[in-house]
């Protein structure tokens, strides 16, 4: 679990990544999981709130649920819906 | 065995058979895609892939080792470019070996299906109106 006062960064791809940026810095102010740092991206950039909701999220270059804790140091990203192939 | 790959460099399809090919093996599968210009009439000009590059590769590690245990098959190799590509160009290559036909058709098919369903990769399509970031709500 992350300590009080910290930014957790997380990778943006896609649309999502040009709309608000490759990397965003998003303050947290406890511990956090999974689905809580999605609303807290959600309430930071609302006009982008449907996008954030169709995104999987990764946690370690793997995906993750929504009860997963973030930890210090998690390299996390936004996975917009693939279209790869 | 397995080789994957997410690169920048124009996919060489000939070195996948070679790398897969095996004096135990009966059968190699190949799978190209490839950028198509007409969708339901609407031309392409070019397309742009972007790839999530470590955890792309690490996906298709994962499918490598899961077309090898699910499926009789010796050797996986599958490569997805990024960047511009331009139409006819290959985006994705996959080139399974296996004693028989049956499962290289298969792992080969599982391959594709999965890099299509999970891998951290996103196309976006540059037509004469502009472009859009295909299967994305951003």
């Amino acid at each position: 679990m992350i300590k009080l006062q910290t930014k957790v960064k997380v990778l943006c791809f896609a649309g999502l990544g040009e709309a608000i940026g490759k990397c965003v810095e998003i303050p947290v102010d406890s511990e956090i999981s999974v689905s809580e740092l999605r609303e807290r991206l959600i309430s930071t950039y609302p006009e982008h709130e449907r996008s954030i909701r169709s995104c999987m999220i990764a946690v370690n270059h793997e995906y993750v649920t929504q009860e997963t804790a973030i930890k210090t140091g998690d390299q996390i990203a936004l996975i917009p819906p693939v279209s790869g192939g | 065995m397995k080789h994957v790959a997410v690169t920048q460099e124009e996919i060489d399809v000939r070195h996948l058979i070679e790398w897969v090919q095996d004096r135990n093996c009966g059968a190699v599968c190949t799978f190209m895609g490839t950028v198509r210009e007409f969708t339901h009439g609407k031309r392409t000009l070019y397309l742009e892939y972007e790839a999530y590059q470590e955890m792309a590769e690490k996906m298709m590690e994962k499918i490598g080792d899961e077309v090898l245990e699910k499926f009789q098959c010796t050797k996986i190799a599958a490569v997805h470019r990024v960047g511009r590509l331009d139409i006819g160009e290959v985006a994705v290559a996959i080139a399974v070996s296996a004693p028989h036909r049956k499962d290289a058709f298969q792992g080969c098919r599982y391959a594709i299906d999965r890099i299509k369903e999970f891998v951290p990769i996103w196309k976006k399509e540059y037509g004469e109106d502009g472009s859009y970031w295909v299967g994305c709500n951003c």
